[in-house]
């Protein structure tokens, strides 16, 4: 059996490539930041994105460019307002056009489901009068076989890759996540391939009987990295960076001043450690 | 009795509405401040759930996104994101969904996701749907909580995001939607409930010193209005207190600003 536990670095060199399907989850909680910006520090670029909900890790991989692809269903900064570089490429098509592909969370969640059950489509009592169908053609209906029902019926989501962050592996890269655990477990086992970036890997995981477990043989890699999902949160470790969420806003807001701040502490530091160091985060 | 702002009289009247022992499915922001303001007060076993999958939350202080860890710490459990929507909520276990909106119009439909310009090139990128085209679905009955003003009451919605009462009458029932749709707008001003027969929101509730007019003026179409208008209780110094309170813990907690 192969080791799963390597370093980061490698693992994004390794799995993802240009053009892929990337999928990065956490629902405000474990969101895989320092996986992020090894993808942007490493250049990719016309990567389709998938996410939940966009948020400031997205705006920061959409304004470098990576992205010419967006499917989500709730793109902001919690609690502050709008994140800048995702409504300047709607708005204004900036660094270059970005394709976007609506849905909503029910949705979402549904058609993660269907790609890691290994069926074609999601079916869901969904958008019913909303206007999100005459925008996005993935969004269609299916007729009930057994009542005649009139059900939502959309793709499953089979990224090629899914990066995700949880709080523990052992030595052999089971990984456990506790708390708000999202959409994490379904991303991954619709993927095609996995990356997990972890807090701390441990001799023994002590994973209870019911908890969300990912066993190693259906992970590509797993890679240690403390903070990792700074400025969001992993229970148990630190809590949300609010102050920082709030700060992205400024940072944000004009292109110039965001692309100082991501090329001075992304793509100016090799890891994750030296960019926290670097960006001023205690 | 103490001075209060339009804010806090909407989020209060809103907390009051909710009864005890009610499964509420609650949006982040104002609907999130009045429903735990009711958990504080007159509801200890309402059931706050958010989409985040927690059930049974019970924040110490608000949180700011609907993910934070102080909602899962308390909560009775915490289950997937496809397990929230599809079992407790598309299952037909939630007695309220609690929303908020940037624009709604006058059957209560909402829209959260662009204005102006065209949906490919808007003005204004919104956020999107999220969780609501469900909620507004599938939800028992639904509340939207939202400032009136001719910019958010408007007379056509520049997106539908999410369904309320449709085009009135029983389109919504033909529809295949859900529960009951929208039973009562909260705002700023007063509160609005939907005419038994065409469907459309009617001013049935004017906050204290709010008069006809100022109503009117908020509003983008020509506004119903009940032939016997209430006054909503003016806030209890408790219930202020509480508010308040609820409101500098969370601006403390995550040192930033908190109101409504």
């Amino acid at each position: 059996m192969p080791n799963k536990i390597m370093p980061l670095a490698d693992a994004v060199a390794r799995n993802v490539r240009d053009g892929q399907t990337i999928a990065m989850e956490g629902f405000t909680h474990l969101i895989p930041f320092a996986a992020g910006h090894e993808v942007i520090r490493q250049g990719r670029r016309n990567l389709k994105l998938i996410r939940m909900t966009p948020d400031i890790l997205y705006d920061q991989l959409i304004g470098m460019g990576c992205a010419t692809g967006l499917v989500f269903s709730w793109g902001g900064n919690p609690g502050v307002g709008s994140i800048h570089r995702f409504r300047d490429a709607i708005e204004n098509g900036w660094p270059h056009a970005l394709a976007i592909e609506e849905h909503s969370h029910a949705d979402m969640a549904g058609r993660y489901q269907a790609g890691a059950s290994g069926l074609p489509f999601s079916v869901l009592r969904g958008y019913v009068g909303s206007d999100l169908p005459k925008h996005n053609p993935n969004i269609r209906s299916i007729t009930c076989p057994f009542t005649g029902e009139k059900l939502a019926a959309t793709p499953a989501i089979n990224p090629d890759v899914a990066i995700i962050h949880a709080q523990r592996a052992d030595r052999e890269g089971n990984v456990l996540i506790t708390g708000i655990v999202g959409i994490q477990k379904e991303c991954v086992l619709a993927a095609k391939a996995a990356i997990v970036t972890v807090e701390e890997i441990v001799d023994d995981l002590e994973a209870p009987m019911n908890g969300c477990f990912l066993p190693h043989w259906a992970l590509a890699a797993v890679c240690e990295v403390p903070r990792g999902a700074h400025p969001s949160y992993a229970h148990g470790y630190y809590g949300r960076d609010n102050a920082f969420c709030k700060s992205w806003d400024a940072i944000s807001r004009e292109r110039d001043t965001f692309l100082e701040w991501m090329k001075k502490h992304v793509l100016g530091t090799k890891t994750h450690a030296e960019y926290m160091k670097s960006a001023g985060i205690a | 009795m103490s001075d209060y702002t339009p804010g806090e009289i909407m989020t209060i009247e809103a907390a009051r509405r909710l009864e005890n022992g009610t499964v509420c499915f609650v949006g982040i922001g104002m609907p999130s401040a009045a429903a735990n303001l009711a958990r504080l007060t007159h509801a200890p076993d309402v059931v706050l759930i958010y989409e985040s999958g927690t059930i049974g939350a019970k924040p110490d202080v608000l949180p700011l996104s609907i993910g934070d860890g102080e909602l899962a710490e308390h909560a009775d459990t915490v289950v997937s994101v496809p397990e929230i929507f599809r079992y407790w909520l598309q299952g037909g276990r939630v007695d309220i969904g609690f929303l908020g909106a940037a624009q709604i119009d006058r059957f209560g439909n909402i829209n959260t996701t662009v204005i102006g310009g065209e949906y490919a090139k808007p003005k204004v990128r919104l956020p999107g749907a999220g969780g609501a085209p469900e909620i507004a679905s599938n939800a028992k009955e639904v509340w939207i909580i939202i400032k009136q003003s001719k910019r958010s009451f408007v007379s056509k919605l520049d997106f539908l995001t999410s369904v309320g009462h449709l085009d009135g009458g029983d389109s919504r029932a033909k529809s295949g939607a859900r529960g009951k749709g929208p039973t009562a707008v909260i705002t700023d001003l007063g509160v609005l409930v939907p005419d038994a027969t065409t469907r459309e929101l009617t001013l049935v509730a004017l906050h204290p010193g709010i008069t006809v007019e100022q109503a009117k003026a908020a509003t983008g179409w020509e506004l119903k209005v009940a032939t016997q208008l209430a006054t909503t209780k003016a806030p209890t110094d408790a219930e202020l207190a509480t508010l308040r309170d609820l409101h500098a813990r969370t601006a403390q907690a995550h040192g930033t600003v908190s109101s409504e």
